[in-house]
């Protein structure tokens, strides 16, 4: 555990050196802001007209659209560029298990999304001061919780891909091909088949997330995003292993 | 202490080493000698535990590198060929991260004193990315040094060393090879007699000799060879004057005008040969012993001809 702590802390303060992880952060905060001042604009008018509460989760559901496009350039690099630079040779001669070290990693990535989550929270907290009766928190913490989820799968999932390559843009295009596919594609068939649908929606990313965005937290849901995180981080592990053995 | 026998490592189809067997000893440095591709780095990353080799078995401090690799590993302290570092952490704050890897206590103070060791305290917060060559060559023996391993693995430690450097690196080795196991890789001959106290000549993955150093090379100079030259040509009479002369075994004319011959050590003919070729009424401009390069003694242990490439 101590080691997937040094090496997810070493991974986390990379992050506030490089660049391309501001423009990640930028490129979410951005967005996610001047859509939480539109919202606040119209739910402002509406509750003057006696409207209905305003409702803050479109902005989590913004936030991990994005995250769709931009978290492969957070976890791009993660292993295969220590594989580029030959530094893998370093870590894999130190005392740290295969697994230690793709679990840190994810570590790392997955603290840096975590933390420009917490920077977003300031958005329904205001929303919260600005209109009576305030919002439902309720529905905004499964949002969250719908939000570390399904962040922790992507990135688990991105830090699995780029263990296996070498290149780090071959293991961005891969990443994203995925996630593109498991958000928009995979439940495409569940719209044309009679039986069996369902099985193609289990899969979706985007539809167990809306269901948690809308505040019901299932079993099930959880199940699928923990699952996603495992298989991520044992694709990464396996492809560490098979590293050693080549 | 370091135990390897049939060690046999495949790259696909090639086979990168054969059927190795060696050891070393606590408190002994051995030298692991052989050309480009002969398989020296291969072996020290089975022994480091970066992989397994394709069969045979491998013993380091005292547990199997492939059984109990973690173990090794903690054990070992190694310095990779390429001197891998993250270019864009200071000195410290990498050695730090190293250190914390492996759990030292008081790893700032450690750190320092690695640092010191290798001569760059001074440099501790600058970008590694910043530094030369040279030193990051020691930011790498520093990292191997950290947890005062009890095996030390150092492929090719002092190149890329200037010779104040190699000198004072190579002190460090000894002084740390004298409680502890040492197996480092070198192409340079001069270097493995320096340090160390055995040394194992491999060769297309298999060890040709293993020996001190001491006896190795009496065993190799089987014969001793020579250089001279002459003011002016060195003509056919000169070569068939020295050829006269007992105890020479063979002559040959250089390119360069050198005459190069051989005659069996331990009965040095160089006195009488400077005498002929002066009686003779050439004169006299050199004449030295040539030791042999590290090719010529593969040359010798292999059979391979490589003069006809
Ligand atoms: N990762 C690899 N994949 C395939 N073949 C490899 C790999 N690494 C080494 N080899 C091959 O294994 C053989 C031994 O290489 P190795 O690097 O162990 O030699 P070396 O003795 O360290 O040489 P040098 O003195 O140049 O460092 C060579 O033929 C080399 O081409
Ligand atoms: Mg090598």
């Amino acid at each position: 555990m101590r080691t997937i702590w040094t090496i997810a802390k070493r991974e986390y303060d990379n992050y506030f050196n490089s660049p391309l992880a501001y423009v990640v952060a930028f490129s979410i905060v951005l967005p996610v802001g001047i859509y939480f001042s539109l919202i606040m604009y119209v739910s402002a008018q509406q509750s003057m007209m006696g409207g209905p509460p305003p409702d803050s989760t479109p902005i989590n559901w913004l936030f991990v659209f994005l995250m769709i496009f931009l978290s492969p350039a957070l976890t791009m690099r993660l292993l295969s560029d220590e594989a580029r630079m030959g530094t893998l040779e370093l870590l894999l001669t130190a005392p740290v298990r295969d697994f230690e070290l793709v679990a840190g990693k994810f570590l790392g990535a997955f603290l840096f999304v975590l933390t420009i989550a917490l920077f977003t929270l300031i958005f329904p907290i205001i929303i919260n001061n600005f209109v009576t009766p305030g919002i439902d928190w309720k529905v905004i913490i499964a949002s969250y919780i719908g939000l570390v989820l399904v962040c922790g799968a992507l990135l688990a999932l991105g830090t699995g891909i780029s263990a296996i390559f070498t290149n780090q843009f071959a293991a961005f295009f891969v990443t994203f091909g995925l996630f593109f596919f498991l958000w928009f594609m995979v439940n495409l068939p569940a719209n044309y088949l009679q039986q069996g649908g369902d099985v193609y929606n289990y899969l979706s990313l985007s539809q167990h997330f809306s269901s948690m965005n809308r505040g019901t937290i299932a079993l099930g849901d959880i199940v699928y995003y923990i699952s996603l995180i495992a298989l991520g981080l044992f694709a990464g592990t396996t492809a560490i292993e098979i590293r050693r053995w080549r | 202490m370091i135990k390897v026998s049939g060690l046999t490592k495949d790259y696909g189809a090639r086979r990168a080493i054969n059927n190795l067997k060696f050891d070393a000893q606590q408190g002994e440095i051995v030298g692991f000698l052989g050309p480009n591709g002969a398989g020296k780095t291969t072996t020290m990353r089975i022994l480091t535990g970066y992989m397994p080799p394709t069969d045979g078995e491998a013993i380091v401090a005292g547990y199997d590198v492939v059984e109990e690799s973690l173990e090794v590993r903690k054990r070992v302290g190694y310095l990779p060929e390429t001197v891998p570092l993250y270019t864009d952490m200071t000195a410290f704050d990498y050695l730090k991260f190293m250190g914390e890897l492996r759990h030292i206590p008081n790893v700032d103070d450690r750190v320092e004193e690695v640092l010191d060791m290798v001569g760059l305290i001074d440099r501790a917060d600058g970008y590694i990315g910043n530094l030369s060559k040279g030193m990051r060559q020691r930011i790498g023996l520093a990292q191997a040094l950290l947890h005062r391993p009890e095996v030390l693995i150092l492929d090719e430690p002092t190149i890329g060393l200037d010779p104040g450097q190699v000198v004072e690196v190579r002190e460090l080795i000894r002084e740390i090879g004298k409680e502890r196991t040492v197996l480092l890789s070198t192409h340079l001959l001069n270097e493995a007699q320096n340090i160390c106290d055995r040394v194992l000549i491999i060769n297309k993955g298999k060890i040709v000799a293993e020996d001190t150093t001491e006896n190795l090379q009496a065993r190799l100079i089987g014969a001793e060879r020579a250089v001279l030259r002459v003011r002016g040509e060195s003509d056919d009479d000169l070569v068939k004057t020295i050829r006269a002369i007992k105890g020479v075994q063979a002559v040959e004319t250089k390119d360069d005008g050198m005459v190069e011959f051989e005659f069996a050590s331990g009965k040095d003919v160089r006195p009488e040969v400077a005498k002929q070729v002066i009686k003779s009424g050439y004169d006299l401009l050199e004449l030295r012993p040539i030791g042999m390069s590290l090719e010529e003694i593969f040359l010798e242990l292999t059979g391979s001809d490589s003069k006809n490439k």
